[in-house]
């Protein structure tokens, strides 16, 4: 089920163009980006679906440390409780250059378990668990440095990670959030959230006593298809909208709007952290796959940022899902120019930073006082996205006939 | 039509054929109906509860069949008479073109109107004035206050009163609670506990009827599926049960019974089977499923889903002259449908499509496993709160007359099918209230 591929087909005045030369717009691979994108010329209205140096965001060992400077840089500007916001990243190191920063914390905290994660790879690949330093030993050895080794494809380097034994069960089990979050700019940072998304369930029940069973702790679909309890049919995900409701119905909608506001911040502040980084070059815009798990005190907690979601469909709920994603950001990124620029909702994305807060329609307050910025955002929220595009088209057009 | 017409020709030969054939699979495999478990089997039956799911059932599933779906059922409740019935009787009951040929009383939508008058355009509604385009001044926010007060205050009779225009999500697991009059107190969780010693200790042969279920239904649902687990809680203890058996008294079922090897026919040597009465048919746990989505205590859940059994879901498997009674229901769909639809009633029926065949499978769920969850529990709220089962039937009309223009077009009962497959996007207030109050009779 290619969603992709039957989204660029059906989109009306689109063609398929297998000329190099030719493109206007190109959903393309990271390994092309990497090899051709500094030497390929592209006219103003040119797009392409990545930035030059996602992996700044996308790549775990990047990633943590664009965050920890960044809170660094908050906690000079702003103060303790500023910084604070950017805790939403399980304490990790990057092996083997951490390596004995991460010992130092290993003894501060015994027993606890710790998960190692391949910086590169992706599906849930090469990951495993531990809770002794035996385990790790190997690392050691390795003493080549990590600076060198930007974006080739490395030797194998790898992060460790303070594994969240506390997770969120639901019906037992352990399950993470995929989200979506569109960035058309980050000079300056314009940001837009999707309504759907989905949890991702693991297949057997959450227990630490197994640490040796990946099937049990990542909940990626890619891992669980392999597992051998594993059903084609069930599907194992939820809609957000389902989740949201869920939680509602156990918690209440206070703890709800909170935990969902704390997600607005993961998404914003990761983005910051990044934003003088990345080469923020006006043909990019990138739809990157947010992985969050959230914990028994209702804490999210930031997995990692994926540049290339998965695309595929595993059932119809999924096609429509990844379909109507892939629409939308076609709509945003507006090759028609149909767009006035001032929109805050396209179909099932609400813009959520510009340059600033977005404040919803309704001016409504942030519940939890807590200071967090009160976001245009309605992550798990009824998505009628094909009545509001149909209302937003209309009106755009009715706008193009009467001269201003 | 009396109780005891229908005991005699409906229901007690239903009974019996059912116990045939829980009994025959029973012999054809050899196994016990029930037995006492083994102590090392105890142990790790006690280890995996929380994860039954996960277990490979000792015994080879393929080999038991459900031991009976609903359309069994309703091929039974097609052929049921009333032998003390004359044809002069009733003028409208001959023309009654529909399957069910027993002339029980059913209200009519004028009837409707007054008996469901809190679902009218002029109340609010939640399920109705909480879309996203209402602003939540309007209705909902006083609707939430005062729901909160009802519980505040404990008060069982409002809250029934209050739920008939739908339950907020935060507040629903109490209200239902309340309204069923369940409090978990010491007592009860100790019960509940026993019952699981009671699953423990024996193994009976309904538990791999359960477990196929359970497999078959609800596992395969892509949002129940999480909940796996809570189902085999719920059910294994449920047939246990001993004190279900007291809703018997106001059934006109019975619940079967088994005798002691050898004693066949003396009543002294006579138990009932399962323990609590109830054989369960292929779609069973989807009466609990949707609980699970508001209760995570097993001994809460246990109680919630016990009472809704022994109030509203047994009438819907069961033969009865009860309003509620899965008989009545079947009267009213197909009564308004050839009443207020008349040229879609003709249409369906010509073509081989009976209506009832369709919907019934909707009704005898309660529509669980068809509706969107969150438009199940708004539907269900409204069973609660008229203590009335009557609005499945009008449900399913109204679902009828919502896809009629398309049903119009069909030329076939698959095809018909087909345009009624999926439910799943529907909202049920909207409907119920254009049907009952929007459209011209």
């Amino acid at each position: 089920m290619n969603t992709l591929m039957d989204v660029l087909h059906h989109r009306p005045g689109w063609v398929e163009v297998k000329d190099e030369g030719e493109w206007d717009f190109y959903w393309c691979d990271v390994s092309w980006l990497r090899e051709n994108f500094d030497h390929t010329y592209m006219d103003e209205h040119v797009r392409i679906s990545h930035f030059r140096n996602h992996y700044e965001l996308t790549r775990k060992n990047y990633m943590v440390k664009n965050l920890k400077r960044f809170r660094k840089q908050l906690e000079r500007e702003a103060g303790k409780l500023e910084a604070a916001k950017c805790d939403f990243f399980p304490k990790t190191f990057e092996m083997p250059c951490e390596y004995h920063l991460f010992v130092e914390e290993f003894r501060k905290n015994p027993g606890i378990t710790w998960i190692m994660k391949p910086v590169a790879r992706s599906q849930g690949k090469g990951i495993f668990l531990f809770r002794r330093l035996k385990d790790i030993m190997d690392w050691k050895k390795d003493t080549r440095s990590s600076d060198d080794q930007k974006d080739d494809i490395p030797v194998e380097s790898y992060v460790a990670q303070r594994y969240i034994e506390n997770p969120y069960l639901i019906g037992g089990r352990k399950f993470d959030l995929r989200v979506y979050v569109l960035v058309m700019s980050y000079m300056p940072l314009r940001a837009w959230l999707y309504r759907d998304g989905f949890a991702r369930f693991s297949n057997t029940r959450f227990t630490l006593n197994s640490i040796d069973d990946q099937y049990v702790h990542l909940t990626n679909v890619a891992v669980q298809k392999t597992s051998p309890d594993y059903h084609p049919k069930k599907g194992c995900k939820w809609m957000l909208q389902r989740f949201r409701q869920y939680l509602a119905s156990k918690h209440g909608p206070e703890a709800v709007e909170t935990l969902f506001s704390d997600m607005d911040n993961i998404f914003i502040r990761s983005l910051q952290s990044v934003q003088k980084v990345i080469i923020s070059d006006k043909h990019c815009f990138e739809l990157y796959g947010y992985d969050i798990l959230i914990d028994q005190d209702l804490k999210p907690w930031l997995l990692e940022v994926n540049a290339s979601p998965s695309l595929t469909a595993s059932s119809q709920e999924d096609y429509e899902l990844k379909t109507s994603l892939l629409e939308d950001t076609l709509h945003v990124v507006d090759m028609e120019a149909r767009l006035t620029g001032r929109e805050k909702r396209v179909g099932g994305f609400d813009l959520m930073w510009n340059d600033g807060p977005v404040s919803r329609e309704d001016g409504a307050h942030d519940l939890s006082g807590m200071g967090n910025f009160v976001t245009n955002t309605h992550l798990g929220c009824v998505n009628d996205r094909k009545k509001q595009l149909r209302q937003l088209f209309r009106s755009l057009q009715g706008q193009k006939k009467t001269p201003n | 039509m009396t109780l005891t017409v229908l005991r005699s020709t409906g229901q007690g030969s239903w009974e019996r054929r059912i116990l045939k054939s829980l009994n025959s699979m029973c012999t054809e495999l050899s196994i016990p109906l029930a037995r006492k478990r083994p102590v090392g089997e105890q142990k790790e039956l006690l280890n995996k509860w929380n994860e039954m799911g996960t277990d490979e059932p000792v015994l080879d599933l393929s080999l038991f069949r459900p031991v009976y779906a609903p359309k069994d059922f309703l091929e039974v409740l097609i052929n049921l008479r009333n032998p003390n019935y004359e044809n002069g009787d009733s003028h409208s009951f001959r023309t009654h073109l529909g399957l069910i040929q027993v002339p029980l009383k059913v209200k009519d939508i004028p009837e409707l109107k007054e008996f469901f008058v809190e679902l009218g355009l002029t109340a609010g509604q939640l399920g109705v004035d909480d879309s996203t385009q209402v602003p939540p001044e309007l209705f909902e926010n006083e609707h939430v206050r005062i729901g909160q007060k009802v519980l505040s205050e404990q008060d069982s009779a409002a809250a029934q009163q209050y739920i008939r225009q739908g339950s907020p999500t935060a507040l629903r697991a109490e209200l239902w609670a309340l309204i069923l009059n369940i409090s978990s107190q010491p007592e009860d969780i100790l019960y509940y506990e026993q019952l699981k010693t009671n699953v423990i200790q024996h193994d009976l042969l309904v538990d791999s009827l359960i477990y196929k279920d359970v497999k078959l239904t609800a596992s395969n649902d892509d949002y129940y599926f999480v909940f796996e687990d809570y189902l085999y809680q719920v059910l294994l203890c449920f047939s246990r049960d001993t004190s279900v058996l007291g809703h018997f008294a106001y059934s006109s079922a019975s619940p079967p019974k088994s005798y002691i090897r050898g004693k066949l026919g003396l009543e002294e040597y006579a138990v009932f089977y399962p323990p609590n009465g109830v054989i369960p048919f292929h779609g069973f746990s989807m009466y609990v499923a949707p609980l699970c989505f508001l209760y995570h205590e097993p001994s809460k859940l246990y109680q919630i889903f016990r009472e809704m059994y022994v109030r509203f879901f047994f009438r819907l498997h069961s033969i009865s002259s009860h309003p509620s009674g899965i008989v009545s229901l079947c009267l009213l769909f197909e009564t308004l449908l050839q009443t207020y639809l008349p040229q879609l009633f003709y249409h369906l029926r010509e073509i081989g499509a009976q209506p009832l065949r369709i919907s019934f499978k909707w009704m005898v769920r309660a529509f669980s496993g068809y509706l969107a969850t969150d438009q199940l529990l708004l539907l269900w709220d409204r069973i609660l709160g008229y203590n009335s089962l009557e609005i499945l039937a009008v449900l399913a009309a109204a679902v009828f007359a919502f896809r009629a223009v398309n049903l119009m077009e069909v030329t076939s009962l698959a095809a018909a099918e087909a345009v009624l497959a999926d439910l799943s996007t529907l909202k049920v207030m909207p409907l119920l209230q254009i049907f009952l109050f929007a459209t011209v009779t």
